[in-house]
């Protein structure tokens, strides 16, 4: 049988990203190295205010113009970065590992257990998840943990949903079957036996959950609900600069957004590439 | 059938309950005490003892719960903290503003995108095909308010075709108030057609794969008959599935936009009294919006059942 799946996999060779996949690579890529480096080589601090007029011009002092308090549009992009990727990353991963806990456990253990978390997955989905957020912000007021566990615990209903399904193809093959038989542990079958089988048909879901990050953590921040002044990420840039459409200098405006839209297009275009590759199912490929 | 029905209806009541539950932890518990908030933190041990006596903090908070819940059902929501008004009057025109706007998209947003989603599904790969289908991935991946932003600058600041605010929309004079709401009601349109489009479009391939319509194919039927006689039926549970989910999904997007355009909905109140913490209503706006969001699920649930035969029968 390994023979059989060591033959499949060189015959289906990975195939190469087309164009269009590696333009989401270089996005992505960029996002990532912005949120790293993006404060270090920021010309200013992020609530320097470095002009007296708003809404200032490009020009040689700042390249990409002031903002509504005639701050470095520039400098504050580049230290958004970090909490709008970093808060999504942080997000969708916390996000997995509770999902992913349960959804496997689930599987693993069926019976009772089983129900149940489908259960409690069931009844968190049919929550409205922007509704849920703003009355855990209206109770706990907004911070950067409340933030990412709010989206995290959003992410994990869903993620417990997918997790399972796949776990359960696993959870039934002859590998997992012996390792119960080697007697061990639970926490060893989960994370050692159908975690890396799971790693590429959850690929697809990552990138969903994470674009859906960085949409529901902009639209709080834009809504005024996200991360609070004088920290900015690309969602309240784009809500503190509003009064810009009156003014005509869209510029203010426009960089945020498109910023946030060109992360998730990025991420989207890497999903849609994964998703056409990994066509077959996971239980067919270990299969044979 | 039936039967099936029944607990679906009886599980979206669980659903509400929970949500009573969880907005009442939100906004009743969790806030911490609202007798040293009101008194603030100079006021003695007795005074605040004594506001909470009064305010009948002081009784066990499953007992307040049940109360609390009574009141809701009895109609008596409770007035703003920030003016006082009883919050039945402020959310009444809200409800409607909202209601209607999500009305004007869907009517729009409807037809257009069934029509979209079934001409790329009877050319699949085709050129129609691959651009809605490059187009709707674009706006799947974009926020809302990024699509807002963009069509304010064109229509309303560079064209100046439709006002990029709506403080008060006409709903008594339809004509104006169409005018007043478009680009709120293409903002909603963008962002759910994509969808609806994406789901057509793969229910009905889905049933287009079935060995009847091969037969069908192979009697000579033409085209159009395969798709309009035999896709469409079989599509229909699905798509009107996707469809519910759909507003469903208005629910939130309509927080957005009515944001952005300053629209008085139910949305912008709910947002705003957040960021003030005008708790009773958050309660009310929040039970209102979940209980359309509990609805329209049932609803598409309801309609998957009724639609498709090997359904009614499970368990």
């Amino acid at each position: 049988m390994t023979r059989l799946a060591g033959r499949t996999r060189s015959k289906r060779a990975r195939p190469r990203p087309d164009g269009w996949a590696w333009a989401g690579i270089v996005i992505v890529a960029a996002g990532l190295l912005l949120a790293v480096g993006g404060p270090w080589v920021a010309p200013h601090e992020v609530g320097a205010i470095i002009s007296e007029s708003n809404f200032e011009a490009p020009g040689i002092n700042t390249l990409l113009g002031t903002d509504t308090l005639g701050r470095d549009i520039l400098s504050r992009l580049l230290h958004g970065a970090r909490l709008t990727v970093g808060v999504a990353l942080a997000a969708t991963v916390l996000g997995f590992l509770i999902g992913m806990a349960a959804g496997f456990s689930a599987a693993e253990i069926k019976g009772r257990y089983d129900d149940f978390m489908l259960w409690l997955a069931d009844m968190m989905l049919s929550f409205p998840p922007l509704l849920l957020a703003l009355i855990v912000i209206a109770s706990l007021s907004s911070s950067l943990p409340v933030l990412v566990c709010t989206i995290a615990v959003l992410h994990a209903s869903r993620v417990a949903r997918v997790g399972r399904a796949v776990a359960m193809n696993i959870a039934a093959l002859e590998f997992v079957e012996v390792a119960r038989a080697r007697g061990e542990s639970l926490v060893s079958i989960l994370v050692r036996e159908i975690w890396p089988s799971t790693i590429r048909p959850l690929a697809v879901e990552f990138g969903l959950r994470l674009t859906y990050s960085i949409l529901f953590l902009s639209s709080l921040s834009f809504l005024g609900l996200g991360i609070q002044p004088p920290d900015a990420d690309w969602g309240s840039m784009v809500r503190e600069n509003l009064n810009a459409l009156q003014t005509g200098a869209y510029l203010a405006v426009l960089l945020p957004a498109f910023a946030i839209a060109i992360l998730t297009v990025g991420v989207n275009l890497i999903v849609d590439w994964l998703g056409a590759q990994s066509g077959r199912s996971i239980s067919e490929e270990l299969t044979g | 059938m039936f039967k099936l029905i029944v607990r679906r209806l009886f599980l979206g009541l669980l659903t509400l309950l929970a949500i009573t539950v969880l907005v009442f932890l939100g906004t009743e518990i969790l806030p911490g005490d609202v007798a040293q908030a009101i008194l603030g933190q100079a006021a003695t041990p007795e005074t605040v003892a004594a506001l909470r006596e009064k305010l009948g903090l002081n009784v066990p908070p499953w007992e307040r719960y049940f109360t609390w819940l009574a009141n809701i059902l009895a109609g008596d929501l409770g007035n703003s903290l920030a003016n006082g008004i009883p919050v039945d009057r402020i959310i009444g025109q809200r409800i409607v503003n909202t209601i209607n706007l999500a009305l004007y998209a869907t009517v729009i947003a409807l037809p257009l995108s069934l029509l979209l989603g079934l001409l790329s599904a009877a050319w699949p790969e085709g050129t129609f095909d691959r651009m809605t289908s490059s187009t709707t991935v674009f706006f799947i991946s974009i926020p809302d308010f990024v699509i807002a932003i963009v069509l304010i600058i064109i229509f309303a600041r560079e064209l100046g075709w439709f006002p990029s605010v709506v403080h008060r929309p006409r709903w008594g004079d339809v004509p104006v108030a169409l005018g007043q709401t478009f680009l709120p009601m293409l903002t909603l349109v963008l962002t759910i057609l994509a969808h609806i489009i994406r789901m057509t479009r793969a229910a009905v391939l889905d049933v287009l794969k079935q060995p009847y319509i091969e037969m069908a194919l192979l009697k000579g039927a033409p085209k159009s008959r395969i798709i309009i006689r035999h896709a469409i039926p079989n599509a229909l549970g699905p798509i009107v599935n996707v469809v519910a989910l759909n507003l469903a999904y208005l629910v939130s997007g309509v927080v957005i936009v009515e944001v952005i355009f300053t629209y008085p909905g139910l949305g912008r109140l709910m947002v705003d009294s957040v960021i003030f913490r005008d708790l009773p209503l958050i309660q009310v706006a929040a039970l209102v919006f979940c209980g359309f969001y509990v609805a329209l699920n049932i609803s598409a649930d309801v309609t998957a059942i009724m639609a498709n035969p090997r359904l009614r029968f499970a368990k």
